[in-house]
């Protein structure tokens, strides 16, 4: 004799399994020290393990690299900088840096699943329309990077690898990178408040 | 000896290591969403003194990770001088990180946070990456026009004990106290500027903030490994070593591996002065033992192919470097066996006997044997004699290159 397993019925169409992916509940942030200590070990560990600390600025550097070298590969040979990287028969994508940016961007999707915070959408300050918000995103990106490849480190390879480690050299890139903003921060205040 | 930092190419194909790279990548990432970094309005508030949440997660961090860090090397499971300690290029930082300030207000983001807004579909945070990819570029194209800016005020691996003159443990403390009393001045500005009703906030971390205290204390009283700690750790093995003649290597092979062109060999004279003037190899280094100190970071940082060789007249003091750079943790170190005085009794030519060896004498243990009619340097033959005429003897390679354990390059490399 077979047992008939009678399905509950939902009482409502069950949506796709994307649309419930993306329409979780937004949960909020984590408490910062919480979130702090977090990151202090997820930091200990690299250190701990791997002798290198985290970053995201060289794994994006190797990404250009890479596509220079596939659209100009002999360009890539002519400069000294990206020869380093890329020239001759350098994969560019072949170093650790690389994967700990790819893992980021994972992470934070994850973590933004889990949370309910995927949302297309843009945060700005209420003086500014969504245009003017991605001009200057991409120009302070600009800046940014330039910034990070000339101090050979951004806020996670100087500022907080570096920092943790007391290497005297990061303690000075993160005053620099935190004056420079305080110091700008009433210039641009129209953006932010 | 310390087990960490691991030697991941040792252990893992290149497919593990990287899956490591890429695990501790996702939790970085996770860690930065699940903290509000990838929203550029919360970013920005900081600068405001409105919202301090991205200034106390980064300090937490540094603080949490520096503890955690020099507990580990304090009690000798992890090396402090095989992990990535960014050299410092004084000017080169300072601009570079104004210009990351301006980018950061303009902006709204950093490269790390900015890569978890474009994972959670945040539009700025996609115009922000691909500013950065551009910015990236542009540095590539022009950087080469300042290459002297760019490479200058080099100071190495300097640390913040070295700078300041005091012991880990007090610089520990000193950043500790900073970060909480920036916390505590952090929170009172919130009120101020961003309304915010502290007295609702979690009181375990006022238990944290005592933990933190207590353990950069305890770090003053333990103290981080002296050179005599880090040699106790390894004795047994390297003395071995040096009592089978594992690490001491005959002419011969010396003379093979100045024409090896796969090799970066760094021969060390550690002799005086004026015996280096007398006679010693050719491109060997003139190093005193006292200066050895100096250059571990140096020696360390030297690409993974890298050799050293240690020569001292006899093997006496050359044993006495050969222990200290071990035990500092430089990777292939060996001993000219004999040192340069059965160099010489092995390459030397006529030439040698008549104008420069001349004759020998008994002396005290480590000292020249050859009494030399003038200063010669490496201007004899057997400073550099020729592979060709030596290439029949045989002898037994000791010399076998290990695997790095120190990363070459760091975070933004």
């Amino acid at each position: 004799m077979t047992t008939e397993i009678e399905i509950p019925k939902e009482p409502q169409k069950k949506d796709g399994f994307f649309k419930r992916l993306f329409n979780r509940p937004t949960k909020p942030y984590w408490n910062a020290y919480v979130g702090g200590t977090i990151l202090g070990i997820v930091l200990f560990t690299s250190f701990f393990l791997t002798g290198s600390g985290l970053g995201a600025s060289g794994g994006l550097s190797r990404i250009v690299a890479f596509i220079e070298d596939i659209v100009v590969p002999g360009h890539v040979d002519r400069v000294p900088y990206l020869i380093k990287v890329a020239g001759g028969e350098l994969n560019a994508l072949d170093n650790w840096i690389v994967y700990v940016s790819l893992g980021a961007i994972l992470g934070g999707f994850i973590s933004g699943i889990v949370n309910g915070r995927v949302k297309l959408e843009t945060n700005r300050g209420p003086q500014i329309t969504d245009k003017q918000r991605w001009a200057f995103a991409f120009i302070g990106g600009l800046l940014f990077t330039y910034g990070a490849r000339l101090a050979r480190g951004c806020t996670s390879g100087q500022a907080l690898s570096g920092g943790a480690t007391l290497s005297a050299g990061s303690w000075a890139v993160m005053m620099a990178i935190f004056g420079g903003a305080y110091l700008f921060a009433y210039t641009f205040r129209k953006l932010w408040n | 000896m310390p087990l960490f930092p691991l030697t991941l190419d040792a252990i893992f194909l290149k497919v593990g290591v990287y899956a490591i790279f890429l695990i501790i990548g996702t939790a970085f990432g996770y860690v930065l969403e699940s903290s509000g970094f990838n929203k550029s309005t919360i970013l920005a508030k900081q600068f405001y003194f409105k919202d301090l949440t991205v200034f106390k997660v980064f300090f937490t961090a540094i603080v949490v990770g520096m503890l955690m860090l020099f507990t580990a090397t304090a009690f000798g499971i992890l090396d402090y001088n095989l992990i990535w300690v960014n050299p410092t290029y004084l000017w080169s930082g300072l601009v570079g990180g104004l210009v990351m300030g301006v980018g950061f207000i303009i902006g709204g983001f950093c490269p790390g946070t900015s890569l978890t807004a474009l994972a959670t579909l945040k539009v700025d945070g996609i115009f922000f990456v691909v500013g950065g990819l551009v910015g990236i570029f542009a540095f590539s194209e022009t950087i080469d026009k300042a290459a002297h800016f760019f490479n200058g005020s080099y100071f190495g691996r300097l640390t913040l004990m070295e700078l300041f003159g005091l012991p880990t443990g007090v610089v520990i403390l000193l950043v500790t106290l900073m970060a909480i009393f920036m916390f505590w001045g952090g929170e009172k500005l919130e009120e101020i500027y961003g309304n915010k009703d502290i007295s609702k906030a979690p009181k375990g971390r006022y238990i944290g903030a005592g933990v933190a205290v207590v353990v950069a204390i305890a770090l003053i009283f333990i103290g981080q490994p002296t050179i005599a700690d880090r040699w106790a750790w390894i004795e047994e093995e390297k003395q071995a070593q040096l009592d089978n003649r594992e690490i001491q290597i005959v002419p011969e092979e010396l003379l093979h591996t100045m024409h090896d062109s796969k090799l970066n060999l760094v021969m060390l004279d550690v002799r005086d002065e004026k015996d280096y003037n007398l006679f010693h190899i050719t491109d060997s280094d003139h190093v005193l033992p006292e200066e050895i100190p100096t250059l571990i970071d140096q020696f360390i940082a030297l690409p993974a192919n890298s050799l050293f060789v240690i020569m001292s007249n006899d093997e006496t003091r050359a044993t006495e470097v050969w222990k200290y750079m071990v035990a500092e943790s430089v990777p292939n170190v060996y001993i000219l066996e004999g040192g340069i005085n059965n160099w010489v009794d092995t390459y030397a030519t006529p030439y040698e006997n008549e104008y420069c060896a001349g004759e020998k004498e008994d002396r005290a243990d480590d000292e020249f044997k050859y009494i030399l009619t003038s200063a010669l340097g490496d201007h004899c033959p057997a400073a550099y004699p020729h592979l060709e005429e030596h290439e029949h003897v045989e002898y037994i390679p000791k010399i076998k290159m290990k695997l790095k354990r120190a990363p070459s390059a760091g975070g933004c490399g």
